[in-house]
């Protein structure tokens, strides 16, 4: 059976980043593409919210950017390899992203690591 | 002609290149994980290939989503480490061996594999830390074929696919006229999953599964659906297809000589595997 997009079962919690996603999520993710350059993160961090404008943003996208609401961005077409560039120029890892998405400190998304050693 | 020793899975998470650099080999987090390199190491030593075929994925750096290609063979003449974004600090270049990467480029689609040719691709973490963990320091001891695949752009390729292209790449290399020795490298995984609600989960049995599959089962693996093991491994949980397509390029007698697992290694489970192939 194909896993196509129309045909596709859900996993709970779990995004594929598809074509949809994709053409959703496009302005945005050149955006965090972008961030591969230092000059760009530097532009970025002078003026967030000139910066999605630049990009073509709305308003209720650059809310989310400025707010690193990662599932709101995910839900918008964000790629989490591109949306990582984003967290991390605000100085977040993996684990505070992960923590971020389910609603939880740090410390209990830790624990989750932990808890799958069994 | 060329021979393909062996081949070793290894995680490339970002996190081990800045451990890396910050020399936390033996802190307590990572000693679990670095040491279980020595052995890989002392067989690379004893049997110094010439040649790595490096199997990854771009996430996001030579790669936007403008152009996606399933499958590409790089065919540099070296390859450039660039700025990801958020301050893993580059590494020198790595010398490419671009008469063999032709000759898999030319094999492979002449095998209905019609991979994307690049001549020019900077690398990313996903190559650069298998290659730091092998052979730390800024040595450059082999040549380097990278083989990159798509895990970030749904739909990505089936499984068996990257097993038969795997296969293709090793009756590839074992035409080419070199006396070149080479091992192949699956870089990824194990199970991790860093978007949704269910980031965070690692699933230790399936990743135990895996490994043993990995040796004398492969097509145990290829016949999962990508959303199968989407579902098994997480979302990034994916990258065993690298896995796979490296064992798939060792054709001959395939030997476990080592392994190592451990929980976490940022938010993944990190295996180790060593492969001796012998014809």
């Amino acid at each position: 059976m194909a896993d196509t997009a129309s045909s596709r079962r859900e996993i709970p919690g779990t995004p594929i980043f598809d074509g949809a996603a994709s053409r959703r999520g496009l302005a945005l993710n050149t955006m965090c593409y972008s961030f591969n350059k230092e000059s760009s993160r530097n532009e970025f961090h002078a003026d967030p919210d000139a910066y999605c404008k630049k990009y073509g943003l709305d308003n209720e996208l650059t809310a989310a950017v400025l707010d690193a609401d990662v599932l709101a961005l995910i839900e918008a077409g964000g790629s989490i390899y591109y949306l990582a560039k984003l967290t991390g120029i605000l100085g977040w890892d993996m684990q505070d992203v992960g923590a971020r998405q389910s609603g939880i400190t740090r410390e209990e998304f830790e624990a989750r690591l932990y808890a799958a050693r069994g | 002609m060329a021979t393909i020793l062996g081949g070793i899975t290894t995680s490339h998470i970002p996190a081990i290149g800045a451990a890396i650099a910050k020399e936390l080999e033996q802190e307590p987090y990572w000693q679990p994980f670095f040491d279980g390199y020595p052995p890989v190491h002392d067989w690379l030593d004893e049997h110094q290939p010439d040649v790595a075929i490096l199997i990854y994925n771009d996430h996001g750096l030579n790669f936007f989503l403008d152009a996606v290609p399933t499958f590409s063979i790089g065919a540099a003449e070296e390859y450039h480490n660039e700025d990801e974004g958020w301050g893993l600090r580059p590494v020198p270049p790595f010398p490419g061996h671009p008469d063999l990467s032709w000759h898999l480029i030319e094999s492979v689609i002449d095998d209905g594999f019609d991979v994307t040719m690049c001549q020019d691709m900077v690398v990313d973490h996903g190559f650069v830390v298998p290659h730091l963990l092998l052979w730390p320091g800024n040595d450059r001891p082999v040549k380097i074929v990278p083989v990159c695949v798509n895990t970030v752009l749904h739909p990505l390729p089936r499984p068996d696919r990257c097993l038969a292209l795997g296969r293709a790449i090793g009756k590839a290399v074992e035409s080419f006229p070199g006396d070149e020795k080479v091992v192949v490298l699956g870089t990824g995984g194990m199970s991790h999953q860093l978007d949704g609600e269910r980031a965070g989960f690692i699933n230790r049995e399936f990743d135990a599964l895996c490994m043993d599959a990995i040796v004398d089962d492969p097509e145990w693996i290829a016949n999962h659906s990508i959303l199968d093991l989407v579902e098994k491994a997480g979302a990034q949980g994916v990258e065993v297809i690298q896995w796979l397509m490296m064992r798939g390029a060792l054709l001959g007698t395939v030997t476990e000589l080592h392994r190592n697992y451990h929980i976490p290694i940022s938010n993944t489970g990190a295996g180790l595997m060593l492969l001796e192939n012998t014809r």
